[in-house]
């Protein structure tokens, strides 16, 4: 596996180091940018002054930036629980059982995720709009643009892609453990409840939080379906990044960063610990 | 059945009931799998079916309709000439420069993974795992963020240009530019094509490089004949996760990009906020949606065909 090893180092060998060190330093410089500045004082993004808070108590005591963290984090709940069940669901059907039709609800399954975010947005803008108008017409109740449609779209969205990475774990997984809980007697809830969901819960996981992750990244499609009075945080960011550059934003900016940065780290630790405890397991039988 | 069924004679569950009875039951148990199956699939299906397919069909129902002189969408006088105007000098142009970008956006995302990609593969297990953490780092933080990281960076007053003055050269004026929406691409995209080659080589069998090294072939020749065939389908996974995003971009573009370099997605969204052209939007995003389909099959009937 490793020729590294093998050989002494060759020029070839120098020059992968080299462009790894220069991507490496590509995908942390922007960042790390980003974080300095949002620590400057001067009202002037590229002018560096002296190390200050002042950014972060502005953010802080801004309430249009604390409401769409609201929205946001309401947003990113309810569609990552409901598309994780729903995509856990789609990906039990698609992956242990024939039918009819499966073919098709495979492809319907798949679309979302290759559709450009921008189509994806102007569809559910048009869906919504002319919806409402006709729920008008039928039933005289006009539903509003807000938190309700953009959970709606994103747990649209994010069925296709908690179903993809469950059914990558289901597909790894040993079907002779599920017949085993079958001959065992097991019904068909138990060996899900006992065998079939312990095991794919990393999945799971996975699944639920790219869903997650999307929630809280996305900004074309729920711009769209955002209403006056309710945005995410990511959609009111963009409106004040598309006016310019400011040390708020950069402040903010970080904030979403450390956010982000922490889901990793808890995401990770979840790997880590659910892998001991299989690890575990096994010393047990030993 | 029949002659299946001799042999087993003096079995006590074999009896002629049963082995008649057994295609039935069969069959009815096969039917009630099915069902559970679909039943399953039930909630998801109705969902995507409401909130999916239903959008999509408004749109292309949409994009035959006709827009009164105040903007509205009028349901009626069903006419193709969305269709036609995307056949307009206009947007061939916006959507040829869209194009260029995506395929420069996929080449230099290659050209700079590959390298990089393979240089992680080869490294010891742990040291592996390390790297590509430190890939996936950046990759999982908001890409809104990262792309407002490089308007601080490329600003006529960011660090770059403020170093290039302290140098004593010109200030440098990147933003607005399509280099700088090609550099927030990259940036953005760059993960999306780093996993899948790096997947690709980690999982290709060594042994046939050293093969060929031990017949006499240079390192060029047996990247040439060996590494690259072998990594084909990382190479086309990754092209088609840089190409597609990249082609209807919106964000990037909006930030980086300036009045002058209108791309494909930004286009589409002006035809809903600002033009209130929903017919001819909407005709757009059916017809984006078609290259795009069409590109990643072709792609992948060509990229199998060839591995």
């Amino acid at each position: 596996m490793n020729l590294a090893g093998v050989r002494p180092k060759s020029p070839t060998e120098r020059l992968l180091a080299a462009n790894a060190w220069v991507v490496y330093a590509f995908f942390y410089a922007p960042i790390l940018v980003l974080i300095v500045f949002s620590f400057n004082a001067n009202n002037n993004v590229g002018i560096w002054t002296e190390p200050s808070l002042r950014w972060y108590r502005d953010v802080l005591s801004n309430d249009a930036v604390l409401s769409a963290i609201k929205v946001s984090l309401i947003v990113a709940f309810v569609s990552t629980v409901v598309s994780t069940i729903l995509g856990t669901m789609t990906a039990l059907s698609l992956e242990r059982f024939r039918y009819r039709g499966q073919r098709a609800f495979d492809g319907l399954v798949y679309l979302p995720i290759i559709i450009p975010d921008v189509t994806m947005a102007v569809m559910l803008l048009l869906f919504f709009a002319q919806g409402f108008q006709w729920l008008d017409a039928a039933i005289g109740w006009r539903p509003s643009f807000g938190i309700g449609t953009i959970s709606l779209s994103h747990i649209a969205f994010n069925i296709s892609f908690v179903a993809v990475v469950v059914r990558a774990r289901l597909g790894q997984m040993d079907p002779g453990l599920e017949e085993a809980a079958a001959d065992l007697y097991a019904t068909r809830w138990q060996t899900f409840r006992r065998v079939t969901l312990p095991l794919i819960a990393p999945g799971v996981a996975g699944g639920a939080l790219l869903a997650l992750t999307l929630s809280l990244d996305d900004v074309v499609i729920t711009s769209f379906v955002a209403g006056p009075g309710a945005t995410t945080l990511p959609v009111y960011v963009f409106g004040l990044v598309r006016r310019g550059v400011t040390p708020l934003i950069n402040a903010v900016s970080t904030l979403m960063l450390v956010a982000s940065m922490l889901l990793v780290a808890i995401s990770l630790g979840f790997q880590r610990s659910s892998r001991s405890r299989v690890t575990a397991l096994g010393d047990d039988r030993e | 059945m029949g002659s299946g069924g001799d042999h087993r004679r003096g079995d006590l569950t074999a009896t002629p009931v049963v082995e008649a009875a057994r295609p039935e039951l069969e069959k009815a148990a096969r039917k009630a799998e099915s069902r559970r199956g679909v039943l399953i699939a039930l909630p998801a299906w109705a969902y995507l079916v409401v909130f999916f397919a239903m959008p999509l069909g408004i749109v292309f129902v949409y994009s035959f309709a006709t827009r009164s002189s105040t903007g509205r969408t009028r349901l009626a006088d069903w006419n193709l000439d969305a269709y036609r105007r995307l056949f307009d000098p206009l947007v061939f142009e916006i959507f040829r420069r869209s194009l260029l970008l995506a395929l420069a956006t996929t080449v230099i995302c290659l050209l700079v993974s590959y390298p990089f990609a393979y240089y992680i593969a080869t490294r010891g297990p742990r040291l592996r795992n390390v790297l590509l953490v430190m890939v996936m780092l950046p990759f999982w933080s908001n890409f809104l963020v990262r792309t407002y990281a490089w308007k601080v960076l490329l600003g006529s007053e960011g660090p770059i240009s403020q170093l290039s003055q302290a140098l004593g050269g010109e200030p440098i004026r990147l933003l607005f530019t399509n280099t700088a929406v090609l550099i927030g691409l990259v940036y953005g995209f760059l993960p999306f094509m780093v996993l899948p080659l790096y997947a690709a080589l980690e999982r290709m069998d060594w042994s046939l490089v050293e093969a060929a090294r031990d017949l006499y072939a240079t390192g060029w020749t047996a990247f040439r004949k060996v590494t690259w065939p072998l990594s084909r389908p990382g190479v086309i996974a990754g092209s088609i996760l840089v190409f597609i995003p990249a082609l209807g971009a919106y964000v990037t573009p909006a930030i980086l990009g300036g009045a002058r370099t209108t791309l494909m997605g930004d286009y589409i969204v002006s035809q809903f906020l600002a033009a209130r052209n929903q017919p001819f939007g909407s005709a757009l995003s059916f017809g984006i949606m078609v290259v795009m389909l069409a590109g990643t099959i072709v792609y992948f009937r060509t990229g199998a065909r060839n591995v």
